[in-house]
């Protein structure tokens, strides 16, 4: 049995008090919200954190709705609650498309959005996903809360803007019409990270004759794209008209200015080739879903 | 699935639900770390972060100042009590604390005993160790090297034959005669395969609990094991305590697959713990420990040669092999067999002749070779020629079905001496060929290929015949240090006619207790739930060298059935005093004797049993009580087959293999309890796929190994699964007392090169002949670029 070292324990009833409790115990303090990545990682000691603070009991931060045209969904929203939410599915499939291949149903049954975005696991499915709708991060200090851009949410491998006393309490997206998703992954085993993925969202002007792509949203894991997105590939495909070329195009475009580094999972010229691959049958997706073609 | 019989149990054999199953869903199972012995200390290893390097100095006075704990061991408080060292099951030694050098990533340095698991790992962290690394080797391509560093210097002087980091060179076969054949064959092949270094990971790690009794001198080890006997030795003579003072207790085990066959050093560490504290001493090794240190299976560099006409009949098979052993030999097999049963690589084919040269080499990695389910390396031997004879197929541009049963061996061949001197008992494999292939609908599956590959999919379909050998062995040619692999069988009817079977074989999740009160079911006609088998421990079992290489069933199974047989002859005797007439008056029908021609007069089991224990006056032949022991030297190995047909799906834009279907139609003679057998092929199959498409241990250049979690380490799930579709053929063996064969390898043995063969079969339309496992996305991706990886090292 993998054992942690000595760890000191406190459970948050509010936002409030995780706040003053990560002031109190300062940056050795670490959040445990479904703790699926926190937990072993302690188990193997590579964290050693000295006290958790445990925010699950804090209740408010688990909710998914609609305010305005945006969606709101709570930090503490677990995976599997997200994976059957009915509201989420509806205005970004890319979302459900995720949530079916991240991990198994028991760490979905546990693990937080929230969790999943403050780890910034280069492979982190949600990252991208949430970088390519453009959701924006509420972030809570004592003094008040801040939003921000998620695709400035991280500053590196394993790193985010959220400081030691502060806590992520929420995620928005912005809802436009016209619009769809989709999620695509390749992992050597269910339940293993991604050696690639991408996700696309797509926004089509109706107006014309052949539809045209008005926005795009691109979002990449485990290939080093910067801030999990494919600017370059979603700059190209505005004002393009939708086809298997032009999203052939922008899949070679994403591929081109990704950085994978090669790991056991393969190796950098694989990753590469299937970030043009996944890229390109995510957009295809995500068009067919906006054309109405596909559930 | 064979439906269980939900009336009642059946007498004897066929599907029943499995005895030691209610503890097991209720949790009431006791498992090493279930143990819990009064005033019982924690044990926890130190490892070397290093593959090599030399111990400069071990610094232990933080860790003994820590509060809670009793005991810090090292290399050197061994060497002053003579247990540094070792022996494995190969003959080779091994270090149980490093004293000079450490020469794999995860090699026991120190092991400390503390209050609790958690002080014990602090501890470990105060231990201040100086290391000088050294240079590893990490590539068994290059281990044989001018130059290449050497790693058992502590060998010097006492190993005969080459030096550096050879370990042996064993061969089979006719050399000259197979040359002279592939001289003259139309076509030859050969090719470089690798299979991976793979690891059994049972659920449950190693462990266990040493209670040395400091007034009797007696030391009682609960540990996980699947051999308790050979454990026993290997203890008396790595610790010094004489055999009788030392009792092995194997309780529920959780998964062994060749794992728990040897002895690790954390067992002996908590057996000198225990006598240095005089309290018990528990020691479990968690997940990562175990992936790293633990007997691993394969890594197994070949390079096989197929030689054939031009009209598809095989002629000759040939293979030189580089073995890596790791850094001590611990491979867990018979003596005479440094390559295991590898000599088997004829398969299942009629071939004019064979060779094979296997060369063992230390590398810096953990050591073993043989685990995981591979019937001493049959699992290598199967894949050899199974992908060799698919290569010959793409060669030839012929089916590979069409070129199997062509060349598979006839019915009236058997018994069959092989090229390589296996004298194959029984089979009629032709018949079990074509049952696969017509559950499979072959011909239709090729059809619906040509389809498909028009419109640019990847479907793939591969076949594979297997011929395993099991149930080692007759004592002539078969022992492990020295010891006969003949298992000891007790058998007693109590006086109500319910009875007592006790085993030297060791069940970690295949059923004995059912299986084995079958059997005895079987041959006295009393119900399975009225015989209690006892198993895994040693002062209350026979001798025997316990349970893997799927030899409990043809050689304890056979002793079980032995054993019954002279408890009915015993019973005869005492039916005829019961009935007042001659013995050979009396015929047997299951449960009962009953005088010839007469058959309402007799007496059933559980009568004679009850008067055997009385007063009733015994005649010649007849001493009283119901009971018989027997010692069982198997005349030879059993010779299971196996017909196995995958089918995949393979995405071209993303390397991804998806096995869509799996048929597996096997003979392992007479089958006992039909349910357990069709469980433990399920799990060889799953196993099957693990390998061919995601598992793997791989080390990079600087030494480190890189599966050492689940993380890294990848298990198949049922995602990757498909639903089984089984048959069976039933040859029964000749040689076998019940015509049982094993079964407990069968599918781990003959499913990865069906799934391999099924991969490079969908890829054929880009001229791949083959890819070394796990075929993974990014091989099978690396493939059809024409530059398959190298699997065994880091990708770069």
């Amino acid at each position: 049995m993998q054992v942690p070292s000595h760890v000191e324990y406190e459970r948050a009833t509010s936002v409030e008090h995780a706040l003053e409790l990560l002031a109190r115990f300062g940056p050795e303090s670490r959040v445990l919200a479904g703790g699926h990545s926190l937990i072993p990682m302690m188990k193997l000691r590579l964290a050693q954190p000295e006290t958790l603070i445990d925010i699950n009991g804090i209740s408010g931060l688990s909710r998914i709705a609609m305010e305005g045209d945006e969606l709101r969904i709570g930090a503490l929203v677990r995976h599997a609650q997200l994976l059957d939410s009915a509201l989420a599915g509806e205005h970004f499939p890319v979302l459900h498309d995720a949530e079916r291949v991240i991990a198994d149903p028991i760490v979905r049954n546990w693990g937080t959005i929230g969790g999943s975005l403050c780890q910034a696991d280069p492979s982190e499915d949600l990252s991208a996903v949430f970088g390519a709708i453009r959701a924006t991060a509420v972030i809570q200090g004592r003094d008040g809360a801040r939003a921000v851009p998620v695709r400035e949410f991280h500053l590196g491998p394993y790193e985010t803007v959220v400081a030691p006393d502060e806590l992520l309490t929420e995620l928005r997206v912005p809802i436009r019409p016209g619009g769809g998703s989709a999620y695509e992954k390749v992992a050597r085993r269910v339940g293993d990270w991604s050696v690639a993925a991408a996700g696309a969202v797509i926004w089509l002007d109706p107006a014309s004759g052949t539809p045209t792509v008005s926005e795009a949203g691109i979002g990449l894991a485990a290939v080093g794209a910067g801030h999990f997105v494919a600017e370059e590939a979603e700059d190209f495909l505005r004002g393009q008209p939708v086809s298997d070329e032009m999203f052939a195009r922008a899949g070679q475009i994403a591929a081109e200015h990704c950085t994978p580094s090669a790991d056991q999972r393969g190796p950098a010229d694989y990753k590469r080739h299937l970030t043009g691959e996944l890229t390109t049958r995510a957009l295809r997706r995500a068009a067919a879903r906006a054309c109405g073609q596909e559930a | 699935m064979t439906a269980v019989q939900e009336q009642g149990t059946p007498m004897g054999y066929g599907s029943m639900r499995r005895k030691e199953d209610a503890r097991f869903v209720r949790g009431k199972g006791l498992y090493i770390d279930d143990v819990r012995l009064r005033g019982m200390l924690h044990g926890a290893v130190l490892r070397s972060p290093y593959a090599h390097a030399r111990i400069l100095s071990v610094d232990v006075t933080a860790a003994e100042a820590h509060p809670k704990v009793r005991a810090v061991i090292t290399g050197e408080t061994l060497l002053d009590r003579g247990m540094a060292w070792m022996p494995t099951l190969s003959g080779d030694q091994q270090a149980v604390l490093a004293t000079d050098k450490v020469r794999f990533q995860g090699q026991e340095v120190a092991f400390v005993v503390a209050d609790d698991r958690y002080a014990a790992r602090d501890a470990l962290e105060l231990i201040d160790v100086e290391y000088e690394p050294l240079p590893a080797v990490m590539d068994a391509r290059r281990a044989l090297d001018d130059g290449a560093p050497l790693i058992r210097d502590d060998l010097a002087g006492r190993q005969p034959g080459p030096a550096g980091n050879h370990v042996f060179d064993w061969d089979a076969g006719d050399a000259a005669r197979t040359e002279e054949i592939f001289a003259r064959a139309d076509v030859t092949i050969a090719e470089d395969l690798l299979y991976p270094r793979v690891h059994p990971a049972p659920l449950e790690t190693c462990g266990a609990v040493a209670d040395f009794d400091t007034i009797s001198g007696k030391l009682t080890m609960w540990s996980t094991s699947q051999a308790p006997h050979a454990h026993r030795l290997l203890y008396s003579l790595a610790a010094g305590i004489p055999e009788h003072k030392i009792r092995v207790i194997s309780p529920d085990i959780g998964g062994g697959f060749g794992n728990k066959v040897p002895i690790y050093p954390g067992y002996l560490c908590a057996v000198i713990g225990s006598i240095i504290c005089g309290r018990p001493v528990k020691w479990v090794e968690d997940r990562s420990e175990n992936l790293m240190s633990t007997s691993f299976a394969r890594d197994y560099h070949m390079h096989g040669e197929i030689a054939a006409t031009r009209d598809g009949k095989i002629l000759a098979v040939r293979v030189h092999v580089l073995a890596d052993h790791g850094a001590f030999n611990g491979a867990a097999q018979p003596t005479k067999f440094p390559a295991g049963f590898f000599g088997v690589f004829t398969g299942s084919y009629d071939l004019e002749a064979a060779y094979c040269h296997v060369t063992g080499v230390y590398t810096n990695k953990a050591p073993g070779g043989v685990a995981y389910s591979c019937s001493f390396r049959i699992t290598e031997a199967v894949y050899l020629v199974e992908r060799m004879v698919d290569m010959l197929a793409f060669e030839l541009d012929a089916d590979p079905a069409e070129l199997r049963m062509k060349n598979l061996l006839r019915p009236d061949q058997f018994p069959y001496t092989c090229a390589t001197g296996w004298v194959y008992d029984s089979g009629d494999y032709a018949r079990t060929l074509q049952l696969a292939l017509d559950k499979a609908g072959y011909a239709e599956l090729r059809r619906e290929q040509a389809a498909s590959r028009e419109r640019g999919e990847l479907m793939g379909i591969g076949i594979s015949f297997f011929t395993e050998a099991v149930g080692a062995g007759p004592r002539k040619h078969m022992d492990i240090l020295g010891l006969g692999m003949a298992d000891g069988c007790e058998l007693r009817v109590h006086p109500t006619g319910s009875a007592v079977l006790r085993i030297s074989v060791q069940t970690q999740g295949q059923g004995h207790e059912t299986t084995f009160a079958q059997i005895v079911a079987e041959e006295l006609g009393i119900s399975p739930d009225d015989i209690d088998v006892v198993h895994g421990d040693t002062d209350q079992t026979p001798f025997g060298l316990g349970t893997y290489g799927s030899r409990s069933t043809p050689v304890s199974g056979a002793a079980a059935a032995v054993v019954a047989r002279r408890v009915r002859e015993k019973a005869r005797i005492v039916a005829a005093a019961m009935l007042e007439v001659s013995a050979d008056d009396l015929d047997w029908e299951k449960g009962r004797w009953f005088v010839r021609g007469d058959p309402d007069h007799g007496r059933t089991i559980a009568e004679i049993a009850l008067a055997a224990h009385s007063d009733l006056d015994l005649p010649e032949g007849a001493e009283g009580h119901l009971d018989a022991s027997c010692v069982y030297n198997p005349p030879n190995l059993t010779y299971p087959c196996g017909a196995y047909i995958c089918v995949v799906d393979v995405d071209p834009g993303t390397g991804k293999v998806s096995v869509r279907r799996f048929v597996a139609v096997d003979d392992c003679g007479v089958r006992i309890n039909p349910m357990i057998v069709e469980g433990q092929i399920h799990g060889g199959l799953a196993d099957g796929v693990g390998m061919a498409l995601m598992e793997v241990i791989a080390f990079d250049a600087g030494g480190n190994c890189l599966g050492g979690s689940f993380m890294d380490y990848l298990l198949p799930t049922a995602e990757e699964c498909p639903s089984w579709e089984l048959g069976e053929t039933v040859t029964p063996s000749p040689h076998h007392p019940i015509g049982a064969k094993g079964v407990g390898e069968s599918a781990t043995v003959g499913s990865p090169p069906a799934v391999v063969n099924a991969v490079m079969d969908a890829l054929r339309p880009f001229g791949v002949r083959h890819a070394d496992m796990p075929l993974t996305p990014a091989q099978v991706w690396c493939a059809i670029q024409g530059r398959p990886l190298r699997t065994d090292l880091a990708i770069t």
